[in-house]
């Protein structure tokens, strides 16, 4: 039992630490939290049972054209939900325009695609064991995906222009850094990010449209506690809320357990709006 | 005060533009008619639409206060509406309790959804814009989860009836006239509130938070009571609605719903009520025009959105405001009368002075002020002056309450100020402008000088949202002293004009304006020359120098010196956080260093 809540709250709280990656990728690009986050994760699972599934395709055709799918939906967030309302930063327009991206695939993928949750495939084919591909796929892509950014952020010079873009977009376009060029394509890599987090645990949330606001709003709740752009922050608090979670889930049941998961997240925000990990508020006047 | 304020009430009629209240009521008078008369010529079922519109803008119209005016974005308000639906229903079917009587069921949901109004926007009083917008989402969320879950209470996925309102609103066009009644009532209270100071503050606190909390407008206490207004509403349409649907379970309150009143209000226009009325109507009838589309509903409302956001942020209201595209006249001059300074301010001196006694300040390992010793006297102008980056601002900024000192204290009148409550220091009458003016672009003139007074009102929001008389005063004497302000600056011919039309000079004014409004014992103006003609720079020092005649002690930090060397009674010289002079203008002038540091030979 135990064993259980355990594998499944670390493999879920994997998937949202991504979910929170994705969100933090974008964030540092341009300043914006992003309502496609979580509809990215969803898109990530849909089109790997569609192209896995439905379509026949090859487990790594597919899962590649998953990640172009993410990518894709990532460079549309940025060019329509985004780079309009970039100017106008303090009237909040971006939380309406990427809240509408957001439902617009939402609701195109419950039309074309299932309002019902769709099988997806197992992507190897060995015998179900104790601990099973559906728990490790998430970890092995949360891993992936931090070490990944770590080299990407300290080993290579695009990685230093994506920092320096988030530290200072100012001086960075000053220093002649091709901003635009660079927040598209965090927002591709976010994309990226965020439909490997739903291919990897498609196997646990299956193909399913509802999952977008739901990983928008659990995804966002590591991005909060670990602190705005904190990637290492976002897993830590990523895999406790997992861990939370499938504990409540089993001591009180489903639906409880989200009430607990909300007024735990509402407490504590309250008491540190910062995050736990966060910094102070900006200058003001 | 009251002869000043006959006197100004005479000539309130002259400013220019004025719309009478009659043409602004017209709008409101046709849909009440068109309401009223629907009977007539509505058939069966377009009673059923019209009844929804009615029950829906019960919730927008709340909902409006918060998304319209205080800008808050309340995504899952739906929420309270599924609250509001299964309280209803649940006692009036007695699932808890002895069955109750639909109309005290439904005042009981009211009660309910005002305390969950305030839970949920809770996170509003201390978060960010994208936190609050999510933690409403996830209550929308949730509460549809507990409604499925709670079977024995709320019937599970099968559901629960809706209530039957008895006599005298049983029959189809007697709960239509409920509903319509309930939407009519609504309407008035939120255009009450609109046109009052807590309507104000509002959009003080959506498009100007500093300038809100200088003008002493506490943010959480005002959002905390129009969450309890728009829940208790939000609910009550929660419970017309189930009567609505007659049977109700989770699957009515999709959040495609919390997204129709939504657009709803951001198509007719932030900060209107006739706007969102229009499209909440709108978007109720739409879909009955549209039938194939249906299962593209929120697809089209999601693009709607979009369309919205990117292309018309103004919405229906800003569409429909022909008085403001008139072009102003263009070579407007601002020319104070600071004769008026006497009614506005009171003739009589006041006792006392502000002074800092080794303030210090750091930034990380910058020390932005450090040991700073100040006095401003009652009756003087002070000047503050000194090199980017000295350390003027902050000064300023720490005397207004930004920022707490890292050492030393702060007295006003010999009794240390303390650090925290930021608006508190409207109460200590002192009053401040901002290098960048902080101002309600959407708001006229006349009502951002208005918001400046809001701790002058004596009415609660009870009062303003019933328009009873206390209100109705205090409105009066907040215009009358605002038109007051403006004449004595010299705007008040533009004291109807939307702000973000004005010219850069006149918004600096317009806060000064703002600031008078406080009667304001100290006042500190934060570089208001910048950006002004030298014609406008000397009837600014005039203004300047009445305003410290008629008793208030002025702090001016500028970096015009010939006009702080003008109209200052006192200047202090900072350098890298230090005093680097302290004296009459003529003893700065002469003081070496500082003539070889900042004023050149």
């Amino acid at each position: 039992m135990v064993e259980s809540i355990v594998s499944t709250g670390l493999a879920i709280g994997c998937i949202y630490a991504l979910i929170a990656v994705t969100y933090n990728v974008m964030f540092s690009a341009s300043r914006v939290f992003s309502f496609t986050a979580g509809t990215l994760g969803m898109l990530g699972g849909v089109l790997g049972s569609l192209f896995i599934a439905r379509m026949g395709l090859p487990v790594a055709v597919g899962f590649l054209l998953a990640l172009a799918g993410g990518a894709v939906l990532g460079l549309v967030t940025e060019i329509v939900a985004v780079r309009p309302v970039l100017k106008s930063l303090d009237q909040h327009l971006y939380v309406l325009s990427t809240l509408a991206l957001a439902l617009m695939v939402q609701q195109f993928v419950a039309i074309e695609w299932s309002t019902e949750p769709q099988p997806f495939p197992r992507l190897f084919d060995i015998a179900r064991g104790g601990f099973d591909q559906q728990f490790w796929l998430p970890m092995l892509a949360c891993a992936v995906v931090i070490v990944g950014l770590e080299l990407l952020y300290r080993r290579t010079l695009i990685g230093h222009a994506f920092l320096a873009i988030a530290e200072d977009n100012f001086a960075a376009r000053a220093l002649g850094l091709p901003e635009r060029s660079l927040r598209m394509a965090s927002f591709a890599l976010a994309g990226v990010i965020g439909a490997l987090a739903g291919f990897a645990g498609g196997q646990m949330l299956l193909a399913f449209f509802a999952n977008a606001p739901m990983l928008t709003f659990y995804g966002f709740v590591p991005v909060a506690l670990g602190g705005m752009g904190n990637n290492r922050g976002a897993v830590i608090a990523g895999l406790l809320l997992g861990l939370f979670q499938q504990a409540a889930n089993f001591l009180v049941g489903g639906i409880f357990a989200s009430v607990a998961v909300f007024t735990v997240f509402i407490i504590v925000l309250l008491a540190r709006p910062e995050g736990l990990a966060g910094a102070s508020l900006p200058r003001r006047v | 005060m009251d002869m000043q304020a006959t006197q100004l009430r005479a000539g309130r009629a002259d400013v220019p533009g004025a719309m009478r209240p009659f043409n602004a009521a017209l709008p409101f008078l046709a849909l009440l008619v068109v309401g009223i008369a629907f009977p007539l010529f509505g058939g069966g079922y377009w009673g059923v639409i019209a009844t929804r519109a009615c029950v829906y803008w019960v919730l927008a119209s709340g909902l409006n206060l918060i998304v319209g005016f205080g800008g808050q974005i309340a995504i899952g308000w739906v929420a309270l509406l599924t609250l509001g639906a299964y309280t209803t229903s649940v006692l009036v079917a007695g699932n808890v309790t002895p069955a109750l009587p639909p109309y005290l069921a439904l005042a009981i949901a009211g009660a309910v959804g005002a305390v969950f109004g305030l839970i949920v926007g809770l996170p509003a009083l201390r978060l960010r814009t994208f936190y609050f917008a999510i933690t409403t989402l996830g209550f929308a969320t949730i509460v549809t989860q507990v409604a499925l879950a709670w079977q024995s209470v709320t019937g599970g996925g099968v559901g629960v009836a809706g209530p039957v309102f008895p006599y005298p609103f049983a029959s189809q066009w007697g709960f239509y006239y409920f509903c319509f009644g309930l939407a009519a009532i609504c309407t008035w209270m939120t255009l009450n509130i609109a046109a009052s100071r807590f309507g104000r503050a509002l959009t003080a606190i959506r498009d100007a938070e500093v300038a809100a909390e200088a003008s002493g407008i506490s943010k959480p206490g005002l959002l905390a009571t129009v969450f309890l207004f728009s829940g208790a509403v939000a609910a009550v349409a929660g419970g017309l609605f189930a009567s609505l649907q007659s049977y109700i379970t989770p699957d009515a309150f999709t959040l495609d719903l919390s997204i129709l009143f939504f657009i709803a209000i951001l198509i007719g226009g932030r900060g209107s009520i006739l706007g969102p009325l229009l499209g909440t109507i709108l978007l109720t009838v739409l879909p009955e025009f549209a039938a194939p589309l249906v299962a593209w509903s929120t697809f089209l409302y999601a693009v709607l959105l979009l369309v919205i956001v990117l292309v018309i942020p103004g919405g229906i209201a800003e569409m429909l405001d022909f008085k403001n595209r008139r072009p102003l006249e263009s070579d407007r001059a601002i020319v104070p009368r600071p004769d008026l300074l006497v009614p506005l301010l009171g003739a009589a001196p006041r006792a006392g002075a502000l002074t800092l006694e080794q303030v210090a300040l750091s930034f990380g390992g910058v020390k932005a002020i450090d040991g700073l010793d100040l006095e401003i006297r009652p009756g003087q102008v002070h000047g503050l002056i000194g090199p980017n980056g000295s350390g003027k601002t902050t000064t300023l900024n720490v005397i207004s309450g930004y920022y707490a000192p890292k050492r030393g204290v702060i007295r006003l009148n010999g009794a240390a100020m303390s650090v925290q409550g930021l608006h508190r220091r409207a109460h200590m009458r002192i009053a401040r402008t901002f290098q960048t003016p902080r101002i309600v672009g959407s708001a006229s003139v006349l009502e951002n000088v208005m918001i400046g007074g809001t701790i002058d009102g004596k009415g609660t929001f009870i009062e303003s949202l019933l328009s009873l008389p206390r209100h109705r005063r205090d409105e009066a004497l907040l215009r009358d002293t605002a038109m007051l302000a403006l004449a004595a600056v010299g705007l008040e011919r533009l004291a109807l004009v939307r702000a973000d039309r004005l010219q850069h000079s006149e918004l600096r004014f317009t806060e000064i304006a703002r600031a008078l409004m406080l009667r304001p014992a100290f006042l500190l103006l934060d570089e208001p020359a910048a950006g002004l003609s030298a014609e406008e720079i000397g009837r600014l020092g005039a203004l300047i120098q009445a305003i410290a005649q008629s008793g208030t002690g002025v702090l001016v930090v500028e970096h015009h010196p010939d006009l702080i060397f003008d109209i200052c009674h006192h200047v202090t010289v900072l350098n890298l956080g230090k005093i680097l002079a302290a004296g009459t203008p003529a003893e700065i002038r002469a003081h070496r260093e500082v003539v070889n540091a900042y004023l050149g030979a």
